[in-house]
């Protein structure tokens, strides 16, 4: 399976999760999010995850992004071993490779949009500036703003700016517009899309909204911890084409 | 800046009120720190650099009369450098205008060239000139309190004949830094002098001619004090030695050492307390702030910031919130000890004060306040660092709330709804409340111990001038003299008492340790003067045995039943073993009493007396003085009274300065503990009170559940504020009883109620200031926003 690109896929795969398992220990109750997941990802393919809640989405997304670690099986990025990674490993990993949107935006109200973003292209080794960053998103016009002073659409785009500035190889997105009405997802899918579009950059959405499917290059369904679907879109959306 | 600095300091910004009041805790214990350790430094590199200068002696023997030659003898004992030898007596004075009774000790300096020893530092006019008999040198203290300058005159009786002195001179000395006369209990500068004169005239004047009376002198390097002190006793016995003495059991000294040990004791226990608070506070605010930073830690994370960063961050928020209170600290101990010290060179006659906060002490503070600050954040820092980034996504797990002790105590329908709250909220973090009424408490402590002082020192006057001295006056005589004294004095109109009693001076021994003091022998039946047992009841010695002081129980290891050595000092000098037969409640000195019959038959001297008690028809006072003034067996006069009231005014600015210090320190911890847990209490719970007024309580109701809370912690404080308050004036208390007094432990009900009073008004103050923010409670942001 992959893209129609055809010819050594292999050497464009990302990510390649192999027997992937997690298992949380709650007391005596232990719950299974992941129950032995294999997955290849591709350079500079949008794939979306979809599933119910519970399906084990946000926990596969956090171990591809090194914000947690697998109970067993093993997942590489590119030539990092993402399952043997030390902690600081893992930090470089992020640091380096990784951008993220989260489903709550997750801005830091005591910055403005423009130093939310410089948080990150801080520590970035070939980042984009704040401002070209957030022009992206469209909104170069409110740099100065904080949080509270922008709409929730606008704060995840500002997220959104904020996973892309440092020119991540890969954007992990959990549920990027379920705090969203439509029209405003609309805006916000359109600036993932694109990112993924102009630098070509490897990108996951997660979502449980079917028909932001779309928009993906592929699409994965996750049921009870398991991938119960992979499917390739024979002729990708745009964002403003989609409706929900 | 990087962002991350910019996300402080609007962090910062946004807890600026509890961030102030963290700093004003520090900045108290910072103050105190460098008040008391700065100003004893500057005191004791003043009092070296005056020793030094000046000469000051390093042992010190008074006796009756040797002849010039002995001093050559004393100078081969191994371990002597230099000696000087001296006439020195004690004398009475009259200034003009002044009606009291004054006495001086006057002090030979030779008549060529200046002392080797113990050398005057001269403020104003010159030294007395050869062989004048006229001139004097007087000292600074005294000199001030009566407004002498030279060339001012004072009438003295030298032993026996009046003698007109002119004031040639204004003088200090490093062996009258503080000029307390023997057995007074302050310098009183108004009617006790230090006088210098020629050391020919002197010693005519007292029958020294060709002799000495006084001795002073350094040991070499190495050398042994208590051999040294060994040698010359044993010399100056045919000469009617007194006890020779090392440096350390100089008045002077020996107050100045006191003083500084209770400085430092107060360096050791009253910023450790504003450290103690500073890192709870601290500790507590750092928790909450990153547990409502958790999500803002993990996105961080996320994008790849390390542990050590994070750490940093709030490290960094902790420093500054600490340097802030530092910089303040320091600018306000130094200025505080600078007051301090101004007060205390009222007291200590020192030439010059070289008050300054050394950059060690500095750098001391910063760093403790520092280091200890840091601790207490560091778990909080270090939890948030290591928190996973998945798991700090997701918000904190609800609080555990069950039914608390006293609901199942108290039956349901007793409690409302709010009260059920407050009482489920203390339970559920019962250490952060236990913190949090340490953290009152010490406010209450701090309160208490710090005028602990005043309420002891009232209580030592009650009982040592109002129950045991109730003689107006002691009368002191030049010599032992006939018991038939008492006639003459009676004879004096208005007065209507008087009691005689002996003093013999003596060294004691028990055992291997020995302590050098006198015994008072006191007629059976005496109404004047009055002993208290331990238990402060009346007790007067019996023939056969001696009462001790209760605290020669500590300093000679003696207990009633044993057998005490006793050297007379004086006279034949016997050597006699006497039966202690009980102790008695002193807090001023050391001494032994006997009944006067039993002393006079040990000393095989007849009815010999040294003085008498009066009591006196107040209207008649300036009469008596002057009759007793102009009797040449009387040597000084002491005068209850005034003892009393020049005890309180030596001692009220300095009261008065730490009262104020304390008050202010307490309201600053009380307000600094209240304010935080009323702040965090808001942002823990502003959201619960929101809804609760959503859904139709009252502000009075919802101002009772959070000021309640605050309330409960503030009022179950002030106990545990009164108990850790006595426990720490016990623990001065205790540091500081030597010889010299013993401080009871006694604390006014008084203290205790203005202690309550600071802190339940700083509690109320700060619980007013949070309460504004509460009534403006944002109803709808609250609904709205996740937490
Ligand atoms: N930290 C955790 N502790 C225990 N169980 C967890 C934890 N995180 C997730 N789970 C459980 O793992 C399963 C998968 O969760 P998640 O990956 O968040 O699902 P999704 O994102 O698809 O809704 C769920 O049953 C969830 O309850
Ligand atoms: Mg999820």
């Amino acid at each position: 399976m992959g893209r129609e690109a055809g010819g050594a896929l292999s050497a464009r795969t990302v990510f390649q999760a192999r027997g992937l398992t997690k298992v949380y220990t709650m007391g005596a109750v232990q719950v299974h999010a992941l129950r032995g997941i294999d997955l290849d990802l591709y350079e500079g393919e949008l794939v979306v995850l979809l599933g119910p809640s519970g399906s084990g989405k946000s926990t596969l997304l956090n171990i591809l992004g090194g914000l947690d670690t697998a109970t067993d099986g093993e997942v590489t990025y590119r030539d990092h071993n993402l399952t043997s990674a030390a902690d600081n490993e893992l930090t470089e990993y992020r640091r380096q490779h990784v951008g993220f949107v989260f489903q709550f935006y997750n801005l830091i109200p005591s910055l403005t949009a423009r130093e939310n973003v410089a948080v990150v292209t801080e520590i970035a080794s070939t980042p984009m500036k704040p401002e070209d960053a957030l022009s992206m998103v469209g909104l170069g016009d409110r740099l100065d703003h904080f949080p509270a002073q922008l709409s929730g659409g606008e704060q995840q785009r500002v997220a959104i700016a904020r996973a892309i500035a440092k020119n991540p190889m890969v954007l992990l997105c959990d549920e990027p517009t379920g705090a969203l009405d439509s029209a405003t997802g609309v805006v916000v899918l359109e600036a993932l899309e694109r990112v993924n579009r102009e630098l070509g950059t490897t990108t996951v959405i997660i979502t449980h909204n079917a028909d932001i499917a779309g928009m993906a290059d592929r699409v994965i369904h996750l049921s009870n911890g398991l991938i119960s679907d992979i499917r390739t879109n024979e002729s990708k959306k745009a964002p403003h084409e989609l409706h929900w | 800046m990087k962002t991350l600095d910019r996300k402080l300091l609007r962090d910062l910004w946004k807890m600026k009120g509890q961030a102030v009041a963290i700093a004003l805790v520090i900045a108290s214990g910072v103050a105190t720190y460098v008040l008391l350790i700065s100003t004893m430094n500057s005191l004791t590199q003043t009092r070296d650099r005056f020793y030094q200068e000046y000469a000051f002696a390093d042992a010190f023997a008074s006796l009756k009369r040797a002849p010039d030659g002995l001093k050559s003898r004393i100078s081969e004992i191994p371990g002597v450098a230099q000696v000087e030898t001296r006439v020195s007596a004690e004398v009475k004075l009259q200034v003009a205008g002044f009606y009291e009774p004054v006495t001086a000790r006057i002090v030979s300096v030779p008549d060529f060239g200046s002392p080797v020893l113990n050398r005057p530092y001269l403020r104003r006019g010159r030294m007395v000139a050869a062989w004048r008999d006229d001139e004097a040198v007087v000292s600074e203290a005294f000199a001030e309190a009566h407004r002498l300058r030279p060339g001012d005159s004072l009438d003295a009786v030298i032993n026996g004949r009046w003698k007109r002195l002119r004031v040639v001179g204004i003088a200090l000395s490093p062996e009258f830094v503080l000029q307390v006369r023997p057995g007074a209990l302050s310098p009183d500068y108004k009617r006790y002098a230090i006088l210098w004169m020629g050391r020919h005239s002197l010693g005519v004047a007292n029958n020294m001619d060709g002799a000495f009376n006084d001795l002073s002198l350094t040991l070499t390097a190495g050398a042994h004090p208590d051999d040294v002190i060994t040698r010359i006793d044993a010399i100056l016995a045919k000469y009617g030695g007194l006890g020779a003495y090392a440096r350390k059991d100089q008045m002077s000294h020996r107050f100045l050492t006191e003083e500084f040990r209770q400085l430092q004791r107060s360096a050791d226990i009253f910023p450790t307390i504003f450290i103690a608070v500073a890192a709870f506070l601290l500790n507590v605010v750092v928790t909450r702030t990153i547990s409502t930073q958790r999500d803002q830690i993990a996105v961080i994370k996320a994008f790849g910031y390390r542990n050590t960063d994070i750490g940093l961050h709030y490290v960094k928020l902790v420093a500054l919130i600490v340097v802030l209170g530092i910089v303040a600290g320091l600018g306000v101990g130094a200025w505080l000890g600078r007051g301090l010290g101004r007060i205390y060179t009222e007291f200590y006659r020192f030439p010059y004060l070289n008050y300054q906060v050394q950059p060690s002490v500095a750098a001391a503070a910063a760093a403790i306040n520092l280091l200890a600050a840091l601790t207490g954040t560091l778990l909080a820092v270090r939890r948030a660092a290591s928190l996973p980034p998945a798991e700090a996504m997701r918000p904190e797990p609800p609080a555990d709330f069950r039914k608390t002790f006293m609901e199942r105590l108290v039956p349901q329908r007793i409690l409302s709804q709010p009260t059920r709250i407050i009482m489920r909220n203390i339970e559920r973090r019962p250490v952060k409340a236990l913190l949090s009424i340490i953290g009152i408490s010490m406010a209450c402590a701090i309160m208490v111990a710090g005028r602990f002082s005043k309420d002891a020192i009232d209580y030592m006057v009650e009982i040592q001038f109002r129950r045991i001295q109730r003689e107006d006056m002691t009368v002191t005589f030049v010599e032992p003299t006939s018991r038939k004294a008492v006639y003459e004095m009676r004879r004096v109109p208005g007065v209507e008492h008087a009691e005689v009693f002996r003093s013999v001076p003596v060294v004691m021994r028990f055992g291997h340790r020995s302590y050098r003091t006198s015994i008072r022998g006191v007629e059976p039946g005496a109404s004047l003067h009055l002993l208290l047992d331990e238990q402060f009841r009346h007790i007067t010695p019996p023939r056969g045995g001696i009462l001790l002081t209760d605290y020669f129980r500590t300093i000679l290891g003696v207990r009633p039943g044993d057998l005490l050595t006793v050297e007379v000092l004086e006279g034949s000098r016997p050597v006699l073993q006497v039966p202690v037969s009980g102790m008695i409640s002193q807090f001023i000195g050391l001494m032994g009493y006997m009944d006067l019959d039993a002393l006079n038959r040990l000393m095989k001297e007849g009815s010999a007396v040294s003085g008498v008690y009066l009591s006196a028809d107040s209207l008649h006072r300036h009469e008596i003085y002057r009759k007793l003034v102009q009797m040449p067996r009387v040597a000084g006069t002491l005068v209850r009274e005034d003892e009393i009231r020049n005890f309180y005014e030596t001692q009220a600015e300095a009261l008065l300065f730490f009262t104020m210090v304390a008050t202010v320190l307490a309201a600053t911890i009380a307000f600094g503990v209240v304010y935080n847990s009323a702040r965090i209490a808001l942002s823990e719970r502003g959201r619960e009170l929101a809804s609760l007024r959503v859904l139709g309580y009252t502000r009075g109701e919802i101002s009772y559940i959070f000021m309640g809370e605050l309330g409960f912690l503030t009022l179950a404080a002030i106990p545990m504020g009164f108990l850790i308050g006595k426990g720490i004036s016990s623990n001065i208390a205790k540091a500081l009883e030597s010889d010299l007094y013993r401080i009871p432990v006694v604390i006014d009900s008084w203290t205790y109620s203005f202690a309550a009073a600071v802190v339940v008004l700083s509690a109320f103050v700060s619980g007013l200031i949070v309460r504004r923010r509460l009534d403006h409670l944002d109803l709808v942001a609250v609904l709205k926003t996740r937490e």
